[in-house]
Order: C-alpha cells, then sequence, then structure tokens
C-alpha cells in the first residue's frame, strides 16, 4: 500500500426502497466516475432484500485510489429516491454542511418540512417524470441526471454511457433520455433555489 | 486491465479463468452472486469445459468437490456463514485426504439470531480443519488470491479457503483488474492429482488408519501446513513477476517503522486502518498498521518480527471466541508470549456493524494514552446502556436461590 490522502472527492448516500434502483444508482454513478479516469466505489447497505424495504447504497468518488470500504457517514451529497422515507431517521445524518439535499418530490424545497440546517435542497419530481416517459416510477436516473447537473461529479454524458451498457436496447435509449431530463430540470430548479435564498 | 465491476462477477471470472473442472454449489447470502455469475459463465462456454453442479446442500457442495477432486478434477465451491458449518463434517476430509479444493467463503456472521451481514465468525470457526485459510484485505486482492489458492493448493496439495467480507467487499463495486487468461495460465499450469479414482485402476483413498499410524499421518499434515507457508510467499512473488501486482503472501505491513503502537487485523477494515494510520502519522503519532493475509498456517515468525519492536498492539478483530477473547487475539498473545509487547484484544464488526474510521482512531489513540484494556477484552462498539438494561432485566436463574437440605 502506497501512502496518499484519505478522504474522498466526493461522497453520496442514496436513500430509497428496494426496487427502486437505490443500489443501481450508486454502481451507475461510479462507472461513470470510472469512464472519467476517477477510482470510485459503489457499496450497497443490504437489508434481507425485498421489494419496499429501506436501501442505502453509497458511492465515493476519489482522485486516488480508495482503500476504505466503510459506509460514508458524512456525505456531501444525500439523494433520497423516496419522499415518504424524507422524515425516517437517519436521512439527514451526516450530511455536510454545505451538503446537498436532492429528493424525488413534487414540491418545492420549502414545502417538504425540514430543518433549515440543510444548506441545499433540490426537489425533482423523478417518479412522474419516469412514469410519463417510462410508464413506470423509477426515479433513479432522472435524479442522476439532476445529481450530474448540480455536482459535476460526472458529466451527462459519462452517465448516459453508463446507463446504456448497463440496460440495452430501448430500456438504456430511454433511461439515457431520463437522466437527461433530469439534468435540465435540476439546473431550472437550481436558478430557482438560488432566487429562493435570495429573497429568504 | 482495470474495470468498474462488482466483487463477486470479478472473483467469479478469475475461477473460470482458472479452468476448474468442477463447480459444486449452493446458494447462500452473501455468496450468491459469485455462484450465480459462474453458472452464466460455465452455460455462456467461457469457463472452458467445467461442469456446474447445482446441490442440494452445502454439505452436497463440500462433498461433490471432494469427489471431483479425487478423480483428478480441480474443484471449486463458495459458502458462507451456517452453510460453511454444514460443510464442516466434509472440511477435514478434504485436507486429511491432500484434495487441493478451493473455497471462497463470503465471510458472514453465525446464527442465532440469524444476520447476513459480515464478520469472520464463520471462517474462524474452521480454524483448525487443516484447511490453508488466506483473507483479502481489497477485491483486488480478492481476486488475486484465488488465482493463488489454486497455485498453492495444487503444489503443497492442501485445500485452500479464499475469505472476503460479505457484502463490504462481494457487493462492492470498484476499479478491478481480472488477471487475464494468459497470467493465469502462467501461473498456473493443468491440475496433476497425487492420486486418481479410476475405475480402470483402482486404488484406495482414505481407508481407515488406526492408532499405530494415525499420529504419523497427523505430524506428516502439520509438517506440510508450516512448509506451506513458504510456499505462500514464493507462489505470491511469482504472482508479483508475471502481473506486477503485491498480492496475498503471508502478512502485509503498512507504516510499521518506528511504530510504537501496530494494529494488527485482517479483512477489508485493513484499508480503513491505513486510512487511519496516515490521518494519524500526519498528527505526529508512531502509528502503523499489520495485515495478516494468511491465518493459516500462522505466520508467527513474520509476525512476532514485524511487532518486536512495538510497545503496544491492538489486535482488531471480527470474531470472538465466546469465554476468553478473539480468536485473532489468541495467537497474537501466543505469538508475542515472553516479550515486552502489550496487547490489547478488541471486537468491533460483529454481524455486519461497519469498522469506521473514526472507531479505527478512537481505539489508536487509546492505546497510545495507555487506556485500553491489557487484560480485559474491549467491545469498541458496544452500546453500553443496552447491553446494561437487558443485564438488568434477566430472569432469577436456579443459581440465585439458596438450595435447602432434601430429605435429610
Amino acid at each position: 500500500m502506497t501512502t496518499h490522502g484519505t478522504r474522498a472527492a466526493a461522497e453520496v448516500r442514496f436513500h430509497g426502497r428496494g426496487g427502486q434502483g437505490v443500489v443501481t444508482a450508486a454502481e451507475l454513478l461510479s462507472v461513470a466516475a470510472f469512464d472519467q479516469g476517477r477510482a470510485s466505489q459503489a457499496i450497497p447497505s443490504f437489508g434481507s432484500e425485498r421489494t419496499g424495504a429501506p436501501v442505502v447504497a453509497y458511492c465515493r468518488v476519489a482522485d486516488r485510489p480508495i482503500r476504505s470500504h466503510d459506509p460514508v457517514t458524512s456525505p456531501g451529497v444525500v439523494v433520497v429516491q423516496d419522499p415518504t422515507m424524507l422524515h425516517v431517521p437517519g436521512i439527514l445524518t451526516g450530511l455536510r454542511a454545505d451538503g446537498l439535499l436532492l429528493v424525488n418530490s413534487t414540491r418545492r424545497p420549502d414545502e417538504l418540512g425540514l430543518p433549515d440546517c440543510v444548506a441545499r435542497i433540490v426537489t425533482v419530481p423523478a417518479s412522474d417524470v419516469s412514469r410519463a416517459r417510462l410508464g413506470r416510477p423509477l426515479p433513479n436516473t432522472v435524479l442522476l441526471g439532476a445529481l450530474a447537473g448540480l455536482t459535476g461529479i460526472v458529466s451527462l454524458a459519462a452517465l448516459q454511457k453508463a446507463i446504456r451498457e448497463r440496460f440495452r436496447g430501448d430500456a438504456g435509449e430511454l433511461n439515457a433520455a431520463l437522466a437527461a431530463e433530469g439534468h435540465r430540470l435540476a439546473q431550472e430548479r437550481s436558478t430557482e433555489g438560488a432566487s429562493h435564498a435570495q429573497a429568504g | 486491465m482495470l474495470r468498474q465491476v462488482e466483487g463477486s462477477r470479478a472473483v467469479a471470472e478469475t475461477v473460470a479463468r482458472c479452468r476448474p473442472d468442477v463447480v459444486a454449489a449452493y446458494p447462500i447470502s452473501p455468496q450468491t452472486h459469485i455462484v450465480e455469475a459462474l453458472s452464466d459463465l460455465v452455460a455462456e462456454g467461457r469457463a472452458g469445459r467445467c461442469e456446474f453442479l447445482m446441490v442440494e446442500s452445502e454439505f452436497g457442495a463440500m462433498s461433490a468437490c471432494i469427489g471431483a477432486s479425487a478423480a483428478g478434477g480441480r474443484a471449486y465451491t463458495a459458502t458462507a456463514s451456517q452453510g460453511l458449518l454444514f460443510m464442516a463434517e466434509a472440511l477435514p476430509n478434504a485436507s486429511g485426504l491432500r484434495l487441493p479444493v478451493v473455497m471462497t467463503v463470503a465471510n458472514r456472521a453465525l446464527g442465532a439470531p440469524i444476520n447476513i451481514w459480515n464478520d469472520h465468525s464463520d471462517a474462524m470457526s474452521q480454524r483448525d480443519a487443516g484447511w490453508i485459510q488466506l483473507f483479502a484485505s481489497s477485491n483486488q486482492e480478492a481476486v488475486d488470491l484465488h488465482v493463488q489458492a489454486f497455485v498453492v493448493a495444487e503444489s503443497l496439495h492442501v485445500p485452500v479457503m479464499v475469505n472476503m467480507d460479505g457484502f463490504v467487499l462481494t457487493h462492492a463495486m470498484e476499479g478491478i483488474d481480472v488477471p487475464d487468461q494468459d497470467e493465469v495460465d502462467a501461473l498456473l499450469p493443468p491440475f496433476r492429482p497425487l492420486h486418481v479414482l479410476d475405475p480402470d485402476h483402482p486404488v484406495t483413498i482414505g481407508a481407515m488408519v488406526g492408532p499405530e499410524a494415525f499420529t504419523e499421518v497427523k505430524y506428516l499434515e502439520a509438517r506440510r501446513q508450516l512448509r506451506s507457508l513458504d510456499a505462500i510467499q514464493e507462489v505470491a512473488d511469482r504472482f508479483h513477476r508475471v502481473t506486477g501486482r503485491r498480492s496475498g503472501g503471508l502478512t502485509s505491513s503498512y507504516r510499521l517503522e518506528d511504530a510504537d503502537v501496530v494494529l494488527i487485523g485482517l479483512g477489508s477494515l485493513l484499508g480503513t486502518a491505513a486510512d487511519v494510520v496516515d490521518e494519524l502519522r500526519d498528527e505526529g503519532l508512531a502509528v502503523g498498521l499489520l495485515g495478516v493475509t494468511c491465518f493459516r498456517p500462522w505466520p508467527l515468525d513474520e509476525i512476532r518480527d514485524s511487532l518486536a519492536d512495538a510497545s503496544r498492539v491492538v489486535v482488531l478483530n471480527r470474531a470472538l471466541s465466546v469465554g476468553f477473547g478473539t480468536v485473532l487475539g489468541a495467537d497474537v498473545r501466543l505469538t508475542l508470549a515472553g516479550s515486552q509487547v502489550v496487547v490489547h484484544d478488541v471486537v468491533a464488526g460483529l454481524g455486519g456493524r461497519p469498522v469506521t474510521r473514526d472507531l479505527v482512531r478512537r481505539l489508536l489513540v487509546e492505546a497510545v494514552r495507555g487506556e485500553l484494556s491489557d487484560h480485559q477484552l474491549t467491545f469498541a462498539d458496544l452500546d453500553v446502556d443496552l447491553a446494561e438494561r437487558e443485564l438488568l432485566g434477566e430472569l432469577v436463574g436456579p443459581m440465585d436461590v439458596e438450595p435447602e437440605g432434601v430429605g435429610r
């Protein structure tokens, strides 16, 4: 082992329910980051996997090899794929003071009833977008597109490449389009968020 | 070539490139992804002439591997937790018969209570089964150890268990370089069995041995195990020459130079511990790390020499010998017997509780300050209040009642 810095450049925690593609989201993000020449790691935190059960997954991205395999405890980004889980204890735990909370929700950030301590909240109606295009409320690729647009951890192109590798054919194309839609929506919301912050 | 791939998938591809003749398996979490991927590779014709046997139990899996190996085939299986225990009856047969079976254990806790998550209780419960036990600190090392395991097993005619942390490694997706076919072939020639069960040339394997020779058979087994320490290091060196990668061997040391306090452990917690060692070194604390890659046979000389200059050693183990201490701690204490080195025995990370950098940091800082117990086992991540409340509620038992004379 060689000596090097010990903190990852980006750490993301995904919350959702079994069947919503939480683990897949972390893996896709890690593949996109890897394709962009960075070290990355996706780790699921499983229960006994079953549809509907809470699932947590982590993704680390760094510019040097990642040695640690412990869970991400102080994420820079928390992604909540299921808005009914927003008030479950532990969802916001460890989120850095300058961190981003990205929520799959049709509501505005100030309507979520979250404490003021969260620096930046962005909501995207990912289930609705996915239902309209895919026919199923699978929010993960919309949210990943939004994550790419808001943070630049990965590029939209790298994300879409990872999606097309994972899902062949139509499913890949549809999900790549969903990521682009998420990317666009997030940038819109992000600008709105900034004006809210100014107004507040 | 480095690819972003799940640990289980990378291990399955590596095993396929080792050209097994028989893979016999029964699914159990968190090992399942490995044998599922192998089943796919066999079905796709990407594992040579390998036969995949879906058996009825883990006992069946190990028995099938024993049969396949005795018939001259390269045999592989994977399991975890109670699945390994269900194999336990057959494990000493593989080692006693000198059959070089290779097995992955995706380390998981033992029930009850039922728990599917990672610790090292399963593998360590089979410490004395006569198998070589290697522990991977990362997914890269896990795939590399599988190639080395077949080479070691077939060079020495000893079965090898490759341990990798369940979920933490098996389900982690990261950049892994799966050794390519040329590299594997350069290291692992076709299997040459010691003897072969063949109906055309009948021999007896595993005949009964009575008191007149059983001790000698066991002596030879012990001698071969200790001799394998040299072979394990030699195979790691060969692997380095072929792939350019340092993996495997007996131990791994990290910043041991002038280290006053050394943490010793095995498995994936070593990566986290290396990060913490770097942080503490930056803060001026003389700490270091010793990883045990080869747990059985125990590399006594290497470990004693590596720890000789430390004043304190923190043993951090995800396995508990209930009523004594940690399994690893007992070995370290014996290794250092008669020396001045103080040993702190610490258990943490049971049943999937993560070994975090904060926990490792706290342990090392407490050791530096002399605040860790040097005689009692430390439960480093215990919820003390919860445990105390439970103790208070325990029922009164027969020993709490003063016995009265009966019929006197």
